[in-house]
């Protein structure tokens, strides 16, 4: 496998009963990517997304994520992402410190680290004056963005987003994707599901998931041509009304 | 399970971030200092099996000086209050009938001549039963007042014929051991701290992993490479020392607001609680492995709770249940727990007697606790 390769999916497969939940799917991912994840709601994009970060056993196909085998080595994987999800993950009763030192050191990181690494975000964010505040007092787009930060406490390899934005006004989202871009630059590999199709567009290649099969994958440049369209939300309607 | 100090201290980051959320929780300081005191302080005084106040209403055909010096007797007794007379039969059952009165004695004519000329006579009682228990007592009282007016009429009647022994009488003086006086609350109180300590760790750490399920934390949790052992182990260690810290401050409460002895070494309530929780906090577990909200996992543990409460010999003596009943409550940790702490606190058991009930939690322990932990998984 090319060590430049962040996710390497073959003919993944995941069946309910005789449900194909995902239908062999297969996708390459490269070091540093941002790869956009979509599909209309039921197509498949968490549950391709569960197997990836070792929470579900595929049914068959191969898949390797930072290196390791979603089979076998599920507990190295998780020791190399990091995950945000849709359901907002930090503790609402802990504050913005206690909940970097809850997540860290359950990634094994010295206290040190922690505080390093907590400085580094709150500075970043420019939230000092709220960082002893209890999460559940500050508004949702401040906790995006907390959780992505927190997310990123371990320096994962690769980083799942699963619809990160959800709910949130425009400006955060723009904010919000400044934080992802610069992650990017570090190295940082990014694969995220979004419903919104201007997210696509800040995306370097996306693919887009219909009834469990990848219909589509290339650079939203690429995609918009191929179909003869001007935006990716006219692509993603093409694609998904079949 | 490799116990190395990495190990440890996941599980100490997980303990402390319990911690920090329990004493947060602004429900949950009360729930562990004000309901206990609570519980102990009503269930103790209420829970009692002594029936007060009797109203007795009699109907007194005699007439006579024996039969009033019966009913006297009734009416000089702290149990019972006297509601009057009734002349026939049929107007004490209409007063019983209409709640008026719970017994009613009557007294035959001929009372007094049948004493006196055939040494015998007979008496009819009629007890209002819809409260079965209460009945039962009620029907000891009256015995117990009749035949110490038997005794005394015996006296009365033989004072001249000391030779006349061959009416022999055995006497029997009860003496109630490990609770002298019969004190309902010594007898109550240790079992109450038994319900306390179960219904709050069983309550608390099945509900308090069901609300990371429903908050969302939980799925974060296991995309951490955490182990599944140090995080069953820093979830519920928490709760297991809120149960110990429960059954210390429930035994203070007992000792010093009711004088309920403590004959035995409290190590080995310590040593069977220790055990006796994880049989609970595995079965919370086990459940919130099944449920999705905390409503769910709440019905659950309380119809577990209540049949676990009511067949656990805290209330009904479980050598009167029936057979199958019986069977049933060998199942049932509270019972073991009921047993134990009232052995060593009023009669000064040790660890030699208490050995079949810690051999008997010890395996429920171990068996919830197993299932629990293969029932929880990280991955689907």
């Amino acid at each position: 496998m090319n060590n430049n390769k962040s996710i390497s999916v073959q003919n993944l497969t995941k069946k309910f009963g005789n449900f194909t939940a995902v239908n062999a799917i297969s996708f390459e991912v490269e070091k540093g990517e941002i790869f956009g994840f979509l599909g209309a709601n039921g197509a498949g994009k968490t549950t391709a997304m569960k197997m990836l970060i070792g929470i579900s056993k595929p049914t068959s196909g191969e898949a390797k994520v930072a290196g390791f085998d979603v089979y076998k080595d599920t507990e190295k994987i998780k020791k190399n992402i990091g995950y945000m999800s849709q359901k907002f993950a930090l503790y609402d009763d802990l504050t913005v410190r206690e909940n970097a030192r809850f997540y860290g050191g359950i990634y094994g990181l010295s206290k040190k680290q922690i505080k390093k690494k907590t400085n580094e975000f709150i500075t970043e964010l420019g939230i000092a004056d709220i960082a002893d505040n209890l999460v559940g007092s500050l508004p949702l787009g401040w906790k995006q963005k907390l959780a992505f930060s927190v997310s990123l406490i371990h320096e994962p390899k690769v980083v799942f987003l699963d619809e990160p934005t959800g709910g949130v006004d425009p400006i955060t989202r723009r904010q919000f994707w400044e934080m992802i871009y610069k992650q990017a630059d570090n190295g940082t590999t990014i694969f995220v599901t979004t419903h919104y199709m201007d997210e696509a567009e800040y995306c370097d290649r996306v693919s887009i998931m219909v009834e469990g099969k990848i219909e589509a994958l290339d650079t939203p440049e690429n995609l918009r041509k191929q179909y003869g369209v001007d935006s990716m939300n006219a692509v993603f309607l093409k694609l998904a009304r079949g | 399970m490799r116990l190395s100090g990495k190990n440890m201290k996941t599980i100490l980051i997980i303990v402390q971030k319990e911690f920090k959320q329990i004493f947060r929780n602004k429900a949950m300081l009360p729930i562990i200092f004000i309901v206990p005191i609570i519980q102990i302080l009503i269930l103790s005084y209420a829970a009692t099996f002594e029936v007060k106040e009797v109203r007795l209403g009699y109907i007194d055909n005699d007439k006579s000086s024996y039969s009033r010096d019966l009913i006297s007797k009734f009416e000089v007794s702290t149990y019972f209050t006297l509601t009057g007379e009734y002349t026939s039969q049929k107007e004490g059952q209409d007063a019983i009938q209409k709640g008026k009165t719970d017994v009613i004695l009557e007294i035959p004519s001929n009372f007094e001549r049948n004493l006196i000329k055939e040494k015998q006579t007979a008496l009819s009682v009629q007890i209002d039963a819809i409260n079965g228990a209460a009945a039962g007592v009620e029907n000891g009282y009256i015995t117990q007042i009749i035949q110490g007016f038997n005794n005394k009429i015996r006296m009365d009647l033989m004072p001249y014929q000391p030779q006349q022994q061959n009416v022999k009488r055995i006497q029997f003086t009860p003496s109630f051991w490990y609770n002298q006086t019969l004190d309902y609350k010594t007898f109550m109180v240790p079992g109450i701290i038994v319900i306390l300590v179960t219904m709050i760790t069983f309550f608390l750490s099945g509900m308090n992993i069901v609300r990371e399920k429903e908050i969302g934390t939980l799925e974060q949790m296991n995309v951490t490479p955490i182990k599944k052992h140090q995080f069953i182990i820093g979830k519920l260690l928490p709760f297991w020392i809120l149960g110990i810290f429960i059954l210390f401050f429930g035994m203070n409460i007992g000792r010093f607001l009711f004088d309920v002895p403590l004959l035995g070494s409290p190590v080995w309530i310590l040593l069977f609680s220790s055990i006796y929780i994880l049989v609970f906090l595995g079965m919370g577990f086990f459940i919130s492995n099944f449920t999705d909200t905390q409503q769910q996992a709440m019905f659950i543990a309380w119809f577990f709770v209540v049949i676990f409460i009511l067949m656990s010999g805290l209330f009904t003596p479980i050598e009167s249940m029936p057979a199958w009943a019986q069977k049933i409550t060998e199942f049932n940790p509270v019972r073991y727990f009921i047993e134990v702490i009232r052995m060593v606190m009023l009669k000064g058991s040790g660890l030699k007697d208490i050995m079949p009930q810690l051999i008997k939690i010890s395996i429920f322990a171990v068996v919830m606790n197993f299932l629990a932990v293969i029932s929880y998984r990280k991955t689907t």
